[in-house]
């Protein structure tokens, strides 16, 4: 058979598709882990958070984050009597080097460890013009990063500020809950960091998850939620003056 | 037969069009992720990839099942639910090559007072310190066990 020029210029475009298939393969499945057997979300203890760091550390070791930016970072409110719907506000570097001591002075102080609240109606992922962040079917708010164009749409949508354009890759970067950890049994850095049990990872598909009897016998709360965002990041005992 | 032979240009362009589409549709086939859309509107594979990422800290189960020593001491003492990594540091490397990788060991002068230090933004049942009045310097482990540091419960060296 002989090929012409012209049949030719069809055929290779073509074979050229055809081999990109048989290089790809398949996808590798991950072994033991089912997705629709689990619904993440987070426990933070707001009267056993000792302001310490350890979580704002660990998230950066874990995750490679950047000096200046933050997966989770801890924020102590000053609150006094006169003013409670203003509270005087400190993070210092995310509390990660700890905070300043505070003196006795009459006036209420706590610490409250902030991070991604893994909503089940995101904002940030419904503004996603390309598809580059999701939530998986598991719970955990993801962004793809070889997908993401840096466009920052879902970095403004987010009501709690959690997200950040990476400096060097630019593109988004978020908590992830640690994916990389809960899906080979491990719990997250942060919570694995923490010296007082503050931070509990939560499987709320569980039955034998002791969040559920948490839930119910605690005054618990989320951030924002007349927002109606979903938020999976429950708050223990949280005071009226966070926002 | 002299209508569709006045209409052949006609027929030649609806031709083109049926064309582009189909070259419209194997280009589509080809730029979009086979996994796009396997679990909604984003590439299902991305799921895979981050749960790939390595990890950093081993976990309190890692160093249990060699450190049971110290794991007895703990169990004991004001330290029992404080897992080893939080003072120790991520050590995932440690657990995979217990023999070349070989943890520093913390300086209790330092890491100790993370936690213990006295401030009034702490917890009031949370036990802390100042620092400069309690050791006046001295590494913690001169009078506590790190492991097991409660004077009343055998934790006093």
């Amino acid at each position: 058979m002989k090929i012409t020029r012209r049949q030719m210029i069809v055929l290779l475009p073509a074979a050229a598709v055809a081999w990109k298939y048989v290089l790809a393969g398949t996808p590798e499945a991950s072994p033991n882990y089912k997705m629709t057997e689990h619904w993440w979300s987070m426990l933070i203890d707001i009267p056993k958070c000792i302001g310490c760091g350890n979580c704002v550390r660990a998230c950066q070791t874990e995750n490679d984050v950047p000096d200046g930016y933050f997966r989770t970072w801890v924020e102590r409110y000053n609150v006094s009597d006169e003013d409670m719907t203003n509270p005087h506000v400190i993070s210092p570097d995310g509390g990660k080097e700890g905070f300043p001591v505070a003196q006795e002075d009459g006036e209420k102080y706590f610490f409250a460890p902030k991070m991604c609240n893994q909503c089940a109606d995101s904002p940030c992922t419904q503004v996603c013009p390309v598809g580059a962040t999701f939530i998986s079917p598991d719970g955990a708010v993801l962004v793809d990063q070889t997908y993401c164009l840096g466009c920052a749409y879902c970095v403004q949508a987010c009501p709690y500020g959690c997200r950040y354009i990476h400096p060097v890759k630019k593109v988004v970067d978020k908590c992830t809950l640690c994916y990389h950890r809960i899906t080979k049994g491990l719990t997250t850095a942060c919570c694995e960091a923490c010296p007082t049990g503050a931070r509990q990872l939560a499987d709320l598909k569980d039955p034998k998850d002791p969040i559920h009897e948490f839930l119910k016998t605690h005054s618990v709360q989320v951030l924002k939620p007349h927002m109606a965002t979903g938020a999976k990041v429950f708050y223990n005992d949280l005071d009226g003056s966070v926002r | 037969m002299s209508v569709f032979k006045d209409a052949r240009h006609l027929f030649r362009f609806a031709g083109l069009f049926v064309f582009a589409f189909l070259v419209f549709l194997v280009v589509r086939h080809d730029v979009v992720p086979k996994s796009f859309g396997q679990y909604g509107h984003y590439r299902g594979n991305a799921i895979g990839e981050i749960a790939a990422h390595p990890i950093k800290f081993a976990g309190h189960q890692a160093c249990e099942s060699c450190h049971t020593d110290v794991l007895d001491v703990k169990a004991k003492g004001k330290h029992a639910n404080v897992n080893c990594e939080a003072c120790h540091g991520a050590l995932a490397k440690h657990a995979d090559d217990p023999s070349t990788v070989t943890p520093v060991k913390p300086d209790t002068a330092v890491i100790c007072a993370q936690c213990h230090t006295a401030s009034a933004a702490k917890p009031k049942g949370f036990p802390q310190v100042v620092p400069e009045e309690h050791s006046t310097g001295l590494p913690c482990e001169t009078c506590h066990k790190p492991h097991s540091p409660g004077m009343d419960a055998g934790g006093a060296k």
